[in-house]
C-alpha cells in the first residue's frame, strides 16, 4: 500500500501556485484544474489543502497545489506557515513542489515583486505569472512582460483570471517544459530555509528598493486608481448608507433562503415518499423493512430536504467573498466588533459559521490576535449553521403562520431572521462580558484587512465552490448522520415492547427510557420525551434531532408510514410554548461533536472545548427556560 | 504627522512605522502588506465622526486600519509639483 503511494508521488510532478491573497490565485487554479479537484486538509492541521491534476497536452499528468495566499515567505498566520513548509519540504506527508508557479496580480506588481524575490531565494525552479492583465490593460497598464522577465531573470507568463481559456498559456508553458531537466531552471543557491527576523527586515528592505528600481525601468511606476471601485465604494461604504445596504443585502439572503428553497424541497419530499411506497411495496413487514423506511430512509430524507437551503445560503457567501464585498462588510461592522472587543477580522469567520461552524473555525486561522481567535471559536457556535436550518425550519412551519406581512415580507422569513439575530446578540454579549475579564495588555488588536477590488464572480468559480460545499454536505450524511440514524434507530426498536403492552413500542426501547429520564431534566424549559430523545443523537449533528424525530415519531405513531411529514404531527402534538423554547434552545444549543473536534484541534487541548460545551449548554437551558416560561406566562402553553 | 492626522483623500509618503513597545511585530506586519518607507499613501475614508476604521490606500493596494494601526505609520506630505 505504502509502496504504490511513493509510486505515486515520484511519478507526477508537483507545481505549487504561490501568490498574494487577493491574486485571483484561485481563479487560475480552477481554470487549471476544473472539476479535478480534492479539497482536504494538510496533515495536522487545519489549513485547507486543494490539490488539482491537469492532463497535458503532451499526455502529462501533472499535480497541481493551490496554497494558502502569503504576503511574505516570513510566516505570520498559521496558514503562511504552512506556505512556507510546502515550499521548503518541511510540510509532513508533502513532497517538496518541483516547480513554483508565481501568481502575480498585473494591478498590484509592488506588493506582488516583492514575493517573487523571497521566491527566488528558495532554490526551486520558478515561473512568474501575471494574472488579471485584461484589467491592467483595460486601465492603460502596459506590462512589458520580456522586460519583466529579464529584469526578475524568470519565465513571465500572462494570463486571465476570468476567461475560459486565459490559462491556455501556462497549460501550453507546462507542457513544452522539460519536466526530467528542471534544475535548468533553478534560481538562487538552493540552500533553503525559513527566513529569520533579522534577515526578512533585511530583505524586505531591499526587495522594495529592487522592485522600486524594477518598476521604473519599466515605467509602471505611477500609480492608476481603480475607479470603478472607488465609486462602488462611495456608496456601499458609505458611513449611514453603507451598513443599511449590508443589512438590507443579509435579509434578502435569508429571505431567498426560505423562499427559493421551496420547489426543491417538494421535490425531495416527494422523491423520498415515492422510494419510501417502493420499497414498503417489496418488502415483507419485518425489521429490515422497518429500519430501511423507518430508521435510514426517514431519517436521511428528513436532512437532505434541506439541502437547498444549505446550497442557497452558500452560494450568496460565495457570492459576496467573489465579489470583494465580504471583507468590506468586515470593514463595515468594525467598529459594533470593537465595541465587543473584538475586530472586522471576526467578521469572515463568524459569517462561514453561518454555513458550518467548522470552517468559520478554521477561518479564525486569519485573525493574528491569539486573544481575538479564541473569543472568535469561543462565539462562532452560536452563529446559526446550516445545520440548525433544519430544526429551526422544521419548526417554523409547523408553528408559524404562513402569511404576508407588510412590503411582502413574509412571516416565517421574519421569525428565521430574528433567530440569526438572537444568536448573533447571545455571541455578542459574550463577546463583551470576555472583554470585561481580558487584560490591558492583550487589548492590541489588529484589523490591517486588505479591501480587493470589485469584480464580477464567475459562474464556474462558484459552480465548483458550491458543488465542493455540496460534497462536504452529503459526505456527512453518508457519514456520521447515517450511523447515527441506524444507531437511534437500534435504541428506538430494542428491546420489543412487552406482550400485551398498550403504548407505541418506543416508549419500551433503550431511548424510551433514556428520553423519559432526560425529560425531568428538560420538563422545566417544556420539552417532551420525544423531544428529549431526539436531543441525544442531536450531539453528534443538529440536523439529526430533525431525522432523530422523524425516526421516534414514525416509530410511535401507528401507522409506520415514513412518508408521514413530521409537521402536522409535532404542530398538533406540541404547544407553542414548546417549540418556541425549542427554537431557544437551537439558538445557543451545544454544538455537534464534529464542531468540538474541531475546537480541540486548532486550540491544541480539551480546555476550551470544554469550557465551550458548558457555557453554551447553561445558555441553551437558561434561554429555553425564560422562552417556555414567558410564553406559558402569556397563555401559549 | 501620522496617518491618522492627513487630509482625506491627498496623497503622503509613509516615512517610518512606530510599533508599540507591547507589539514590535506589527510593524513587520505593515511592511509585508505594502507600508514601507518611500511608499505612496493615502487615506480614501474614515468611519462616522471621523474615528476609525480607516480606508487606506498604499501603492495599487487598499487596507482598512484602525485608529491605533494608522497612528502608528508616520507620513510627509508630497510636495506639489
Amino acid at each position: 500500500m505504502s509502496e504504490s503511494k511513493i509510486h505515486f508521488f515520484s511519478s507526477e510532478p508537483v507545481v505549487a501556485l504561490l501568490g498574494n491573497p487577493n491574486c485571483g490565485k484561485t481563479a487560475l487554479f480552477n481554470l487549471l484544474t476544473g472539476s479535478r479537484q480534492k479539497v482536504a486538509n494538510y496533515s495536522g492541521v487545519t489549513v485547507e489543502r486543494k490539490e488539482g491534476r491537469l492532463s497535458l497536452d503532451s499526455g502529462k499528468n501533472i499535480r497541481i497545489l493551490d496554497l494558502p495566499g502569503a504576503y511574505s515567505l516570513y510566516p505570520r498566520s498559521l496558514d503562511e506557515k504552512v506556505t512556507c513548509n510546502v515550499l521548503l519540504g518541511r510540510a509532513e506527508g508533502e513532497k517538496r513542489p518541483d516547480l513554483v508557479i508565481c501568481v502575480l496580480s498585473a494591478m498590484n506588481l509592488r506588493r506582488n515583486l516583492r514575493l517573487v524575490l523571497a521566491a527566488k531565494r528558495l532554490g526551486l525552479p520558478c515561473v512568474v505569472v501575471l494574472n488579471m492583465l485584461d484589467i491592467a490593460q483595460r486601465q492603460g497598464l502596459l506590462i512589458n512582460t520580456a522586460a519583466l522577465s529579464d529584469e526578475l531573470g524568470l519565465p513571465v507568463l500572462t494570463s486571465i483570471g476570468i476567461e475560459a481559456s486565459g490559462a491556455d498559456g501556462i497549460k501550453s508553458f507546462l507542457s513544452d517544459l522539460d519536466w526530467r531537466n528542471l534544475s535548468a531552471m533553478q534560481t538562487g543557491t538552493g540552500d533553503a530555509t525559513l527566513e529569520n527576523v533579522a534577515s526578512h527586515i533585511a530583505h524586505s528592505e531591499s526587495d522594495n528598493i529592487q522592485v522600486q528600481k524594477i518598476l521604473q525601468r519599466l515605467g509602471l511606476d505611477k500609480i492608476i486608481p481603480d475607479q470603478l471601485s472607488d465609486r462602488l465604494d462611495s456608496i456601499l461604504l458609505h458611513p449611514v448608507m453603507g451598513p443599511i445596504i449590508l443589512v438590507a443585502l443579509l435579509f434578502c439572503i435569508f429571505q431567498a433562503v426560505f423562499s427559493w428553497a421551496t420547489l426543491p424541497m417538494e421535490l425531495i419530499k416527494s422523491a423520498i415518499e415515492f422510494l419510501g411506497a417502493q420499497i414498503g411495496g417489496l418488502l415483507p413487514d419485518t425489521w429490515v423493512r422497518s429500519l430501511l423506511i423507518d430508521g435510514i430512509l426517514a431519517g436521511l430524507g428528513g436532512v437532505i430536504i434541506f439541502l437547498p437551503q444549505i446550497l442557497i445560503l452558500f452560494f450568496f457567501i460565495l457570492l459576496l467573498e467573489e465579489s470583494g464585498y465580504l471583507p468590506r462588510a468586515a470593514y463595515l461592522l468594525d467598529r459594533v466588533m470593537g465595541s465587543v472587543g473584538l475586530s472586522g477580522r471576526s467578521f469572515i469567520p463568524l459569517l462561514s459559521s453561518f454555513a458550518c461552524a467548522i470552517p468559520g473555525i478554521m477561518a479564525t486561522r486569519s485573525i493574528s490576535n491569539s486573544r481575538d481567535r479564541l473569543v472568535t471559536i469561543l462565539i462562532a457556535p452560536m452563529m446559526t449553521c446550516s445545520a440548525r436550518l433544519p430544526v429551526y425550519a422544521l419548526l417554523i412551519s409547523a408553528f408559524i403562520p404562513e402569511q404576508k406581512l407588510w412590503a411582502g415580507i413574509d412571516l416565517q422569513g421574519l421569525v428565521l431572521f430574528l433567530l440569526y439575530l438572537s444568536g448573533i446578540l447571545g455571541a455578542m454579549g459574550v463577546a463583551w462580558v470576555l472583554k470585561r475579564f481580558t487584560s490591558e495588555q492583550f487589548k492590541m488588536n489588529a484589523l490591517m484587512m486588505e479591501l480587493p477590488s470589485y469584480h464580477l464572480p464567475r459562474i464556474s468559480n462558484l459552480a465548483i465552490s458550491l458543488w465542493q460545499r455540496a460534497e462536504i454536505f452529503m459526505r456527512r450524511v453518508g457519514g456520521i448522520i447515517l450511523i447515527m440514524t441506524i444507531a437511534l434507530w437500534v435504541l428506538s426498536s430494542f428491546p420489543f415492547p412487552p406482550e400485551g403492552a398498550t403504548g407505541s413500542p418506543i416508549q419500551y426501547s433503550f431511548a424510551g427510557m433514556l428520553g423519559q429520564a432526560l425529560a425531568h431534566i428538560f420538563a422545566p424549559i417544556g420539552f417532551n420525551w420525544q423531544i428529549s430523545i431526539a436531543l441525544v443523537p442531536g450531539m453528534a449533528a443538529r440536523e439529526v434531532v430533525v431525522s432523530s424525530l422523524a425516526t421516534v415519531y414514525a416509530l410511535s405513531s401507528s401507522s409506520a408510514d415514513a412518508a408521514d411529514a413530521l409537521v402536522p404531527l409535532i404542530s398538533a402534538g406540541w404547544t407553542l410554548a414548546t417549540a418556541l423554547s425549542l427554537l431557544a434552545w437551537f439558538v445557543f444549543a451545544p454544538q455537534c461533536l464534529s464542531t468540538i473536534a474541531a475546537v480541540k484541534r486548532e486550540t491544541g487541548g480539551w480546555k476550551i472545548p470544554i469550557i465551550m460545551l458548558s457555557y453554551l449548554f447553561g445558555l441553551a437551558y437558561l434561554a429555553a427556560f425564560i422562552t417556555y416560561q414567558v410564553a406559558c406566562f402569556f397563555g401559549l402553553g | 504627522m501620522n496617518l491618522d492626522q492627513v487630509d482625506l483623500g491627498s496623497l503622503y509618503r509613509v516615512s517610518e512605522i512606530n510599533a508599540p513597545k507591547g507589539a514590535p511585530q506589527i510593524k513587520g506586519q505593515l511592511e509585508d502588506i505594502g507600508f514601507l518607507p518611500g511608499e505612496q499613501v493615502s487615506v480614501l475614508r474614515r468611519g462616522l465622526l471621523g474615528k476609525g476604521p480607516y480606508m487606506v490606500r498604499v501603492g495599487a493596494s487598499t487596507f482598512a486600519l484602525r485608529q491605533s494601526e494608522a497612528r502608528m505609520i508616520s507620513v510627509e506630505s508630497i510636495p506639489h509639483v
